[in-house]
């Protein structure tokens, strides 16, 4: 009998804490499906940060250090340095990576420091109870924003691809959604290049996953995916922005 | 034995990490430690080692945290303001039992103080700085010698007991040039790093370097062991040195840079007829209570000498149960006291008994 | 011979060379040795000083605060120190940049122009070592033979070149009358 569909092998087998609804899970599934793929989970670290995805120490089978808040390129930097043939991935949420951990993320990204970064952008702080992120879209209702984040007050949301795009050391950043099939596919050939590069020791590689919260949006998990659709889209187009290509 | 070179504080402990076998760095510069990040960012490449300046203390402290999981002897120095902003990480790196080397070379705080020599971050070093219940263990050499023997220590202490040690100097000792000899390194028996996250290479289960543990019953636990292994180096890793303490009325006690110009102090007491001796901890944590006890049967008065507002001088009263009046001599901000004031303030103290 | 010594003048005059000759000088000669110079944001064009203690025992405080022996070359470090000097001490004055005597009348003064002797021999960077040999000489803080020795310890390997110049200035301070 053939088998079309298995628990990837870098993915632990127990059961996780996110809520219902929520990507954490697809992105997950998608890092461990690669890192299958590749064959490289017995070469690879992980580094968790501090937000939705704390206990991702517990979900990948490959090493795993858990992380100060926005200290996961830091604390890769440190163990990229020391292991350099290894494979080295930080997985960051917004406030994590865009919010107290943007100068070691810009600076990572500089150094050309050679890890991937899989950064999930679902435009709040989840794990304290939904307060505004660097990603929140303007007018957005958060528990820190309840009247609407008003750029004049709060200043405006963070594109981080875009951002990092312009650093010389940057060699791969692509932005995709967790939204539907398709983009989920999209998604998965998108980090399995950010791995392939930094294999290929070409330099800092990120892959921004558009993400849902359902609970903290207020919205059952179809309406979120729709909501993620109208108002995450526009703002956050999806995309490669930028790819150094392949031989260098 | 190798040949005497003079060297500066700050380049004898670079040198010293590398015979160590400390081949990673990460550091941010700051007065008045730079030297020894300028030393390591000239020689690491010569030896095989990977020097990083970080875009801060505070990532300079994680990438720190990461080579250590990594399984790397690692090291990153800084001054006052600097240790200031690692000190999260060196929570972090304590609560993940990760054995790391960290530089405090002070200088006069608070804020941004001064550059001069300081001693005002003896509480940081020794009761905390960062947050949570944890413990470094804190040498403080007072001669570029002891720099050099006591960054091995560090090293060897730190992989032992998987701890954070911190060598506590400050700019004098940093600055001041004195021959040295460089032994070669010999490791203690070390423990294999089993724990490290170096990759399974699919031959083991994978292994977990964290600080969170959600149920507090686990946590308090977690906590507890550690608090064993703590037990363990007060027991077993105390050190002091004593000068003229065996007839002494008066103990003067002091650590690093004050405990040499104490000790010019007291030799001008004795010159003088008064009995007066140094008592020198080596360790500030663990703390060589039992040598302030030994000597407080003996002595009549303690005098401590601390270029702070009074650091150390509780854990002297501490040591001793406040069995013998402690005096205090001190001075602040980058100011180095000298040894007329602390003959001074012995004298008055010897007028008084 | 043990002695503590204060070298002060601007930055770029070779203070701390200095300072490291008569170091290394006494460490070669089996004494102890401490070096320390005043570091900080003078350290860059400003005033700049060092101590050294050359001693048969231990030392303790690394720091002179009464010298035995003041090297001055400029009125600001001579200004500075020459009221610290130990009763019956020895000021070293370089009068081509000082144009006045010490007030000091306890200690023995020597006034040596040693900047104007260094541009005359052709040497105008060792102004420091012409003061260094008339230090060795009228002190006797440590031997003229040992000088030899110090001089491959504190100069490069890759600027040997710049041994025979050194020589020249030690022995035109030290025959200094």
């Amino acid at each position: 009998m053939k088998t079309v569909f298995e628990h990837p092998k870098a993915l632990s087998d127990v059961l996780m804490h996110y809520c219902p609804g929520c990507t954490h899970g697809i992105a997950h599934r998608l890092v461990a499906e690669v890192l299958d793929e590749l064959g490289v989970c017995g070469n690879t670290v992980g580094v968790a940060p501090v937000g939705c995805a704390v206990f991702a120490y517990n979900y990948f089978e490959c090493d795993m250090i858990e992380a100060a808040h926005g200290r996961a390129p830091a604390v890769a930097t440190g163990v990229k340095r020391v292991l350099p043939n290894s494979v080295v991935f930080t997985y960051q949420g917004d406030g994590d990576l865009a919010a107290i951990g943007t100068a070691e993320t810009v600076h990572a990204a500089t150094r050309g420091e050679n890890i991937t970064v899989i950064f999930i952008n679902n435009t709040n702080y989840g794990m304290t109870g939904g307060q505004m992120a660097p990603t929140t879209l303007p007018g957005q209702v958060t528990t820190t924003t309840p009247y609407g984040r008003d750029v004049k007050a709060n200043g405006h949301p963070i594109r981080v691809c875009e951002m990092l795009a312009t650093l010389s050391g940057t060699a791969y950043a692509e932005r995709v959604a967790l939204n539907n099939v398709k983009n989920v596919m999209a998604a998965k050939r998108a980090i399995k290049k950010a791995f392939e590069y930094q294999i290929a020791g070409k330099g800092f590689s990120i892959v921004e996953l558009l993400s849902t919260c359902p609970t903290n949006w207020g919205l059952a998990p179809t309406d979120a995916m729709k909501w993620l659709e109208e108002n995450m889209l526009p703002y956050y187009p999806l995309g490669v922005y930028k790819d150094i290509g392949g031989d260098k | 034995m190798a040949d005497k070179v003079l060297v500066k504080g700050n380049e004898a402990l670079g040198e010293a990490a590398i015979k160590a076998g400390c081949r990673f760095f990460f550091g941010y510069p700051i007065t008045p430690q730079t030297e020894l990040s300028e030393y390591l960012a000239k020689r690491f490449p010569k030896v095989g080692g990977t020097f990083l300046q970080a875009e801060s203390e505070v990532a300079a402290i994680n990438m720190v945290l990461g080579a250590a999981s990594a399984g790397a002897r690692v090291m990153t120095s800084s001054s006052s303001p600097g240790i200031s902003l690692k000190s999260e990480g060196i929570s972090y790196i304590a609560g993940s039992d990760l054995p790391a080397v960290i530089v405090n070379i002070q200088r006069g705080g608070p804020g941004l103080g001064g550059i001069q020599p300081s001693q005002a971050d003896y509480f940081q070093a020794t009761k905390g700085g960062g947050h949570g219940d944890y413990r470094l263990i804190v040498l403080a050499p007072n001669s570029v010698q002891e720099i050099v023997s006591l960054t091995f220590d560090a090293f060897d202490l730190a992989d032992l007991y998987r701890m954070p040690v911190m060598i506590l100097g400050d700019g004098m000792l940093g600055q001041m040039m004195e021959p040295v000899e460089f032994p070669e390194h010999s490791d203690r028996v070390l423990p294999e790093k089993t724990w490290a996250t170096d990759t399974t290479q699919g031959k083991r289960k994978k292994n977990i370097v964290n600080s969170l543990y959600i149920k507090p019953d686990v946590l308090e636990k977690i906590v507890l062991d550690r608090y064993a292994r703590y037990a363990e180096v007060e027991a077993k890793e105390a050190r002091a040195e004593t000068y003229l303490t065996d007839d002494a009325d008066i103990i003067i006690t002091a650590y690093g840079a004050t405990s040499r110009i104490s000790r010019n102090a007291v030799d001008a007491l004795r010159a003088s007829g008064i009995k007066a001796g140094l008592l020198r901890p080596i360790t500030l944590w663990p703390f060589p209570k039992a040598e302030y006890q030994r000597l407080a049967k003996t002595a009549k008065a303690f005098l401590t000498v601390e270029m702070s507002m009074g650091q150390m001088i509780e854990d002297v009263k501490l040591s001793i149960d406040c069995s013998r009046p402690v005096h205090f001599c001190g001075r602040t901000g980058g100011m180095i006291p000298t040894p007329g004031e602390i003959e001074a303030k012995a004298r008055e103290i010897a007028a008084s008994l | 011979m043990a002695g503590k010594m204060l070298l002060a003048g601007f930055g770029g005059q070779g203070i701390l060379f200095a300072g490291k000759m008569f170091t290394y000088a006494g460490m070669l000669e089996g004494k102890n040795v401490t070096n320390i110079p005043e570091y900080g944001p003078e350290m860059r064009g400003g005033t700049c000083n060092c101590s050294v203690i050359i001693d048969e025992n231990p030392i303790g405080s690394p720091l002179v605060l009464e010298p035995d022996i003041l090297i001055a070359m400029n009125l600001p470090s001579l200004a500075r120190f020459e009221n610290a000097v130990a009763p019956g001490g020895k000021i070293f004055i370089d009068n081509t940049l000082i144009d006045r005597e010490t007030t000091r009348e306890d200690v023995d003064a020597y006034y040596i122009p040693a900047t104007r002797l260094a541009a005359e021999a052709g040497i105008p960077k060792l102004a420091n070592v012409i003061l260094v040999g008339k230090v060795i000489r009228e002190s006797g803080i440590c031997s003229m033979e040992i000088m030899d020795k110090v001089l491959e310890k504190v100069v490069p390997p890759s600027r040997q070149a710049l041994i025979a110049p050194n020589k020249k200035a030690l022995e035109i301070g030290y025959n200094f009358e």
